[in-house]
């Protein structure tokens, strides 16, 4: 489970002076349910996500990510945990075999586990026929199949997603996005950000919608539809963030 | 910290680095082929020219003279001096390489010196070009000769003792042994080249593994990690120090081959000459030479120093956000580092207290004494300290900053 409270975070910009990229956010995620995460570029998303992944520590508030507060025990929340983002890229000069396996003993894990994880993996997301590869020569989708690979080799419970399908081709993108909902199927708690309106419709069960730092919104697609009177998603995202924008 | 975690991630860096070319050529291909090319190039082009020069005989023209037939008849029966020829061209011909040099007899030598008048012999040479410079000697020699021989005649004439004209000889003894004289002579040069090597090998993989991963987006990937920073630091720290050091000993085993093997092929052929000749077997002796276990003993100063320089390039460019700022951060202490160590080589710097605190300036001044022999032990302790200090200090900072979400995660 993934609990914020109050988050926020402020950086000092030389030219901007103090620029709250994210200020009070709250919100819970369930295990088996995907909380997605709605903004445009710039809104904040990113910096919530990586405060959650310990990479950002917050200015105020705490968040607890599977039990764990990300202030007081920021090893222990990574070891639970999954991150997956457009911006976390892969070693070109390692095979896909190596670079997993590093990640498996960079979470504690055996040799055994690691062989046994890997093969389960690498079938699952069809990869052994570029599995020991190295990872410069693969395609974009061979690359994603990778990262998920990594990013699973621990086996988390809470796994976070930061715009993963960005730059996708099609096929490639699919890939993410039915590996998304495998892993709501097999319990774990999931965070989606992304911009993109049909991902969102067509995988989160609670939609948070972000702008400027703060959250505008949250509930499930019908619920915002309900609350805004619109029918498409694009529609709700557009009124809740020019409602905003009107205030 | 987790040691486990930190060979872990030694151990993948190590591997990633190794695959990497332009590491590989930085750390294996320069230091190892650096100077058995440039000795054996430079070696075998000097052997060749020397021997060449010295197989021939120098072509010279002799202006002047046709009134002193004694002069001209000892040039001409000269073996080591081939006279051609007089022209008026002879200034374009020496300067064209057509002829070495030429040398201009005043009117009524040999009368002159019979009757013992000033006679003043020009000789013409082409400055800076060394067959000209020879030809030049063998005139110098002639001359030097044929006046000696007339001093001796004319002091025999009058029945004058030598020692009139030499009253006393001037015998010059060289007291330092040849580790000293090779110690002054080169001593200051080893640190210079073994704080360059050990700098330049640190260099490369200092950026790649933070600048070059910031701009590939795999830092983000690791920092997901349950790693802690300060593993992550040290597992990345210790693959630059281990480049660096492989760049220096790889360097050094390299030059003392070249310089085992340079010796047998060149070495011989440039001394034969002073070794054959009289007082030879002081010539030999008084060859230059390192103390070995000196010599040995400031590699192992590479240790801190390689430190030092490891954790500060890997600071430095743990601030830029691609290679290329990287470089514009780092390039330029090339100089800064080369500065103090080349303090060291000037005369009448000295090492003391104070300066064995100053970082790179002391090990520089310690491996010039260390190669001529000089075992300063309190001198070495304090330096091998205070080197650690700052390597320590600078490491510290480096934890510091891969702390600091404004360096990491720099936009």
């Amino acid at each position: 489970m993934i609990e914020a409270r109050q988050l926020t975070k402020i950086f000092y910009d030389r030219k901007r002076g103090e620029v709250r990229a994210v200020d009070g956010v709250s919100f819970t995620c369930q295990p088996g349910r995907i909380y997605g995460l709605l903004g445009v570029n710039g809104a904040g998303k990113t910096t919530i996500l990586r405060m959650l992944a310990t990479l950002l520590q917050p200015t105020r508030g705490s968040a607890c990510v599977a039990g764990f507060s990300v202030a007081d025990h920021p090893a222990q929340v990574r070891a639970k945990l999954g991150f997956l983002a457009a911006s976390t890229a892969l070693y070109g000069r390692l095979t896909a075999r190596e670079t997993i396996a590093y990640f498996g003993k960079l979470n504690g894990l055996s040799e055994e586990e690691i062989r046994r994880r890997t093969e389960h993996l690498a079938t699952e997301l069809h990869m052994h026929d570029f599995l020991d590869r190295r990872v410069d020569t693969f395609s974009t989708g061979m690359k994603q199949k990778t990262s998920i690979a990594r990013t699973l080799i621990h086996d988390p419970d809470v796994i976070i997603f930061d715009e993963p399908t960005l730059g996708l081709d099609v096929l490639a993108a699919r890939t993410i996005v039915g590996f998304v909902r495998d892993c709501r199927e097999r319990g774990k708690t999931v965070i989606y950000s992304t911009h993109i309106m049909s991902e969102v419709e067509k995988l989160c069960d609670v939609i948070g919608v972000v702008h400027d730092g703060r959250l505008l919104a949250e509930g499930s697609h019908a619920e915002l539809k309900d609350r805004t009177g619109r029918s498409d998603m694009e529609d709700v995202f557009v009124h809740i963030i020019g409602a905003e924008a009107a205030s | 910290m987790n040691m486990r975690h930190v060979t872990t991630v030694y151990l993948k860096e190590l591997r990633d680095s190794l695959r990497d070319r332009r590491t590989l050529v930085s750390m294996f291909v320069i230091p190892t082929l650096l100077m058995p090319i440039i000795f054996f190039t430079f070696g075998t082009f000097t052997t060749k020219v020397v021997r060449k020069v010295r197989a021939e005989t120098p072509t010279i023209m002799v202006l002047g003279g046709e009134d002193s037939p004694k002069v001209r008849a000892a040039l001409a029966a000269h073996p080591r001096l081939k006279i051609v020829k007089t022209t008026d061209d002879f200034r374009a011909r020496i300067s064209e390489k057509k002829l070495r040099a030429a040398m201009e007899l005043p009117r009524d030598f040999d009368q002159s010196l019979e009757e013992g008048r000033l006679a003043t012999v020009k000789i013409f040479t082409y400055e800076g070009e060394l067959r000209s410079g020879f030809a030049a000697g063998e005139i110098d020699r002639f001359f030097r000769d044929y006046r000696e021989k007339l001093i001796q005649a004319r002091l025999d004439e009058r029945g004058v003792p030598r020692s009139v004209l030499k009253p006393f000889e001037l015998a010059r003894q060289n007291v330092a042994p040849p580790e000293k004289v090779g110690g002054n002579m080169i001593g200051g040069i080893i640190p210079c080249v073994i704080i360059l090597l050990a700098f330049s090998g640190a260099m490369y993989p200092a950026m790649d593994l933070t600048a070059g991963e910031k701009e590939r987006g795999t830092m983000e990937t690791l920092l997901c990690s349950p790693v802690g920073r300060t593993e992550i630091v040290f597992g990345k720290f210790l693959v630059v120090l281990t480049a660096s050091l492989a760049t220096v000993v790889l360097s050094a085993l390299s030059t003392a081959v070249t310089f085992g093997a340079g010796t047998l092929l060149f070495a011989r052929e440039t001394f034969a000459t002073v070794a054959q000749g009289p007082g030879g077997a002081a010539a030999r002796a008084a060859l230059p030479s390192l103390h070995p276990g000196g010599f040995l003993l400031s590699l192992t100063m590479v240790l801190p120093i390689a430190i030092l320089f490891s954790s500060v390039l890997f600071t430095l460019s743990l601030f830029a956000k691609s290679y290329k700022e990287a470089q514009s951060y780092v390039s330029p202490l090339v100089i800064v580092v080369l500065l103090p160590a080349m303090l060291a080589t000037l005369p009448g710097i000295d090492l003391s207290t104070t300066l064995a605190c100053i970082p790179i300036l002391n090990v520089a001044l310690l491996c010039k004494e260390l190669v001529s022999g000089i075992f300063n032990w309190p001198s070495i302790a304090l330096i091998f300290v205070s080197t650690s200090v700052y390597a320590a200090a600078s490491l510290a900072w480096a934890v510091k900053m891969f702390n600091r979400e404004s360096v990491l995660f720099r936009s």
